[in-house]
């Protein structure tokens, strides 16, 4: 159609697409999806000077031990059993089971904790331990609170523990706080 | 039965692309308001390791971060460096020794919060963005710097793969 009144000739469009093709390109390209996403830990504050250690009684200490050759020792009050590792490399889940036993005993057996409140998983690990052993144990810590957590807002409240509102998911967190203890690492 | 006869010899009629530019617009939009720019070119190869159990990182402006792992190969022959794993904060890499003794770790979280709001110091977060085959040496040596900085709250950047079983 031409122009009613031959003033500004129509500017053709339809290169347009083929810009917006060449700008989407770009952003296809440089676009990073990924979601950050990791395991959250709070590091203790620095002790201050002339504080007294406070003591824990052995029964409430789950030591989970890996020395520099990745090999992994569990127990409680020392490392006594040594965990399995599966053929492909990952943590053998009785880690995870003997981690939900021992916050889970609640003063039933004398050798065991006294309560989920009291239990502490203490971690240690050697200057040689690999980052890679290191993280699927601390995996496989969160996943056994995680599953107890679970199970107790089940329980409590019939749904799954990610559904609950936040005032439920920090009374459950309470009954069950995950308290990883980190001693320096050792040498060698 | 005519209803259903092709038309003689006249094909398939064009269809309209007038709509293109606008589809295409919408996607181009959309990208771009999702595409973050990387602020850092890393110069330490990392590939995270794999777990199960992890948590979406929020906030990221709330974030700093903190790479661990050898230099990349470029920066191994142009700075004569081993494959011994570094630390880099923000565009500078430095060894182990380099760390403790001069307190990088706490220059660095302290520019880091000198750029936010005051109120919101509390929760900024640390990301430990570490190879998969450093050892812990190093990164206990990071934790700890960490901690006589005041910053506690951090995260091991992982991958997130499915469960096993």
């Amino acid at each position: 159609m031409a122009s009613r009144r031959r003033g500004l000739p129509e500017i053709n469009a339809g290169s347009m697409a083929d810009i917006a093709f060449l700008l989407l390109i770009f952003f296809l390209v440089t676009t990073t999806m990924d979601v950050d996403s990791g395991i959250s830990r709070k590091l203790p504050p620095m002790p201050e000077e002339n504080v007294e250690i406070p003591e824990i009684h052995k029964r409430n200490i789950f030591v989970v031990l890996i020395n520099k050759n990745n090999k992994i020792l569990s127990g409680i009050g020392s490392p006594t059993s040594i965990i399995e590792i599966n053929g492909d490399g990952s943590i053998s889940s009785s880690l995870k089971d003997d981690v939900k036993t021992f916050v889970t005993n609640n003063g039933g057996s004398p050798n065991s904790s006294d309560s989920p409140d009291k239990a502490v998983v203490s971690l240690q690990n050697q200057e040689g331990t690999s980052y890679k052993t290191y993280i699927q144990v601390q995996n496989e810590l969160t996943k056994a609170y995680n599953e107890l957590r679970n199970e107790k807002s089940n329980v409590d409240y019939g749904k799954d523990f990610n559904r609950l509102d936040n005032e439920e998911q920090k009374k459950i967190k309470d009954f069950y706080p995950m308290k990883v203890s980190e001693a320096e690492t050792k040498a060698n | 039965m005519s209803k259903f006869k092709k038309g003689g010899g006249k094909g398939m009629p064009a269809i309209s692309t007038a709509s293109l530019p606008d589809i295409v617009f919408m996607l181009l939009f959309f990208f771009m308001v999702t595409t973050v720019m990387r602020e850092t070119t890393l110069k330490v190869t990392v590939t995270p390791p794999e777990a199960t159990e992890v948590k979406k990182m929020e906030k990221k402006s709330l974030v700093s971060y903190i790479y661990i792992g050898s230099p990349t190969k470029s920066q191994q022959s142009q700075m004569n460096l081993s494959t011994k794993a570094l630390v880099q904060l923000n565009d500078v890499i430095y060894k182990r020794e380099e760390i403790i003794a001069n307190n990088e770790i706490q220059k660095f979280i302290d520019s880091e919060r000198r750029q936010k709001d005051e109120s919101e110091i509390p929760y900024m977060t640390t990301s430990i963005k570490a190879d998969q085959n450093v050892t812990m040496g190093i990164v206990t040596d990071v934790k700890t710097e960490l901690r006589q900085a005041d910053a506690l709250k951090i995260n091991y950047s992982t991958k997130k793969t499915k469960d096993a079983n």
